[in-house]
């Protein structure tokens, strides 16, 4: 009989774990003893790191899409569907275009994030984000406008989605106005919810005076409650308003209603074992990238290193074997700090991160990972 | 736990976190609960107690308790 992994989830975690398992189990696959299908309800994957350069003009939302069927093995099994349900006691999937529930052996879910707007009051229709494509096209269309006034950055939603990237904008934005003779037309804020200018204290002690240097201005302690957009006003729970010309918010998130249901973690988060991967509630069942509550960024390189130790945990179980492979919470960043300048950091559970000098070299080697990120998602990177 | 301290609504396991840390998973929780309700953070990071409190007594929530359970920190917290 063939053992069946599903995954659920076709963004950066669930599409190296489909390559990486069509690489480990091949010769079981190929023998038809094992099965890996992948559900995603896109048939394109989606790199979401290219929307920041999409506000800035350098990219466009396409560069940053590709077919899934181009990505994956042709031993996975892709189905482009809607997972409706997950039932851990019988081991089915509903995928709403299916005519029959999906049983599965082995599951794992890669359901990532999505944005919630619209738990703030008047902040979708008052804020911009470029955590989407259409909202970075539109920031895009925004700032090429914008010849003065005041931008906001506002850090609202906690946690989300690459924990640098606010800081990345703002640093970016400073850069671009000055080099578009702008700059002192222009006044940019950046706004964070806790007292220092990014939750990670050694991050924050790096950020803190280049923020200073480049005239950014700083509010911290400030949760943003409302936004006015009439009034073009933000106020926070704090009893701080602002008026802005131009808000940029990284807006709060959610996990998949999937995961709720499921009674498989709070909020559409997995809770699971940090270092297995595996959910803390429910036997057979992985999680990994934004969906696996561990604690480290909601980030692709977490993503991929964990999608690797779940392949080798699984194949592992497959032959019968005691898995071994753990994740040490280890995640890579590249931080740009202007349009042609970037840090680096590489950190894990027990080691925090150190952002390096920042250079033109590790901008590049940002952009040149960007072009390479298309190898990683089919396995071989 | 002391039989003192008030049960919790909402335990945030924040052990183990790194980036962006402890305090903005707590804050993200604190966001969407209601007044009044007690919420558990778990944190391996001592930097927790004081950040914690330090963040409390500026946003007017209240801190209830802080435990060193020996292997982490339990801190509870209550939305104002």
């Amino acid at each position: 009989m063939t053992e069946r992994i599903a995954i659920v989830g076709g963004g950066t975690g669930g599409v190296v774990l489909a390559n990486d398992l069509a690489e480990r189990l091949a010769p079981e696959i190929d023998a038809g003893e094992v099965e890996v299908v992948l559900f995603n309800d896109d048939p394109d994957h989606v790199y979401k790191p290219v929307w920041l350069y999409v506000a800035f003009g350098k990219r466009e939302p396409a560069d940053g899409r590709r077919a899934l069927a181009d990505l994956v093995d042709d031993r996975v099994d892709l189905r482009v569907d809607y997972i409706a349900d997950v039932d851990t006691e019988a081991q089915t999937l509903e995928p709403v275009d299916a005519p029959e529930l999906v049983p599965y052996d082995r599951l794992v879910l890669a359901t990532g994030a999505q944005l919630a707007p619209d738990a703030v009051p008047g902040l979708a229709e008052g804020a911009h984000q470029f955590y989407g494509e259409a909202g970075a096209e539109r920031l895009r269309d925004e700032l090429v406008e914008f010849t003065g006034g005041h931008l906001v950055l506002s850090v609202v939603g906690t946690p989300h989605m690459c924990p640098a990237a606010p800081l990345e904008f703002v640093l970016m934005a400073d850069d671009w106005f000055r080099q578009r003779g702008l700059r002192d037309d222009v006044e940019i804020t950046y706004t964070y919810p806790i007292m220092r200018v990014h939750g990670n204290e050694q991050i924050a002690e790096w950020a803190r005076p280049i923020l200073d240097s480049r005239d950014i201005r700083i509010e911290t302690m400030f949760n943003a409650e409302s936004v006015d957009p009439d009034e073009g006003t933000l106020t926070s729970m704090e009893g701080t308003t602002l008026d802005y010309d131009a808000l940029v918010a990284i807006p709060p998130h959610t996990g998949s209603d999937l995961i709720a249901d499921a009674g498989l973690g709070e909020g559409g988060w997995v809770d699971v074992d940090p270092h297995t991967l595996e959910a803390t509630s429910h036997e057979g069942v992985y999680a990994l990238g934004d969906a696996a509550a561990v604690g480290v960024p909601k980030a692709g390189s977490a993503a991929h290193y964990q999608a690797n130790v779940v392949g080798q945990r699984i194949a592992s179980e497959v032959r019968g074997r005691t898995p071994t492979a753990t994740y040490d919470g280890k995640t890579l960043c590249f931080v740009e700090t202007g349009m042609d300048a970037a840090t680096f950091v590489e950190f894990d559970y027990d080691n925090p991160p150190e952002p390096v000098r920042p250079s033109q070299q590790l901008h590049w080697a940002k952009l040149a990972y960007n072009e390479s990120y298309w190898l990683t998602a089919r396995g071989l990177l | 736990m002391s039989a003192d301290t008030p049960q919790p609504d909402e335990t945030v396991d924040a052990r183990g976190a790194t980036c962006p840390g402890p305090l903005m998973d707590l804050v993200g929780a604190l966001r969407s609960a209601e007044t009044g309700t007690v919420v558990a953070l778990l944190s391996d990071t001592e930097q927790s107690t004081s950040d914690v409190p330090e963040w409390a007594d500026e946003s007017g929530n209240e801190v209830l308790a802080v435990e060193d359970e020996g292997e982490y920190y339990r801190i509870l917290v209550a939305k104002a």
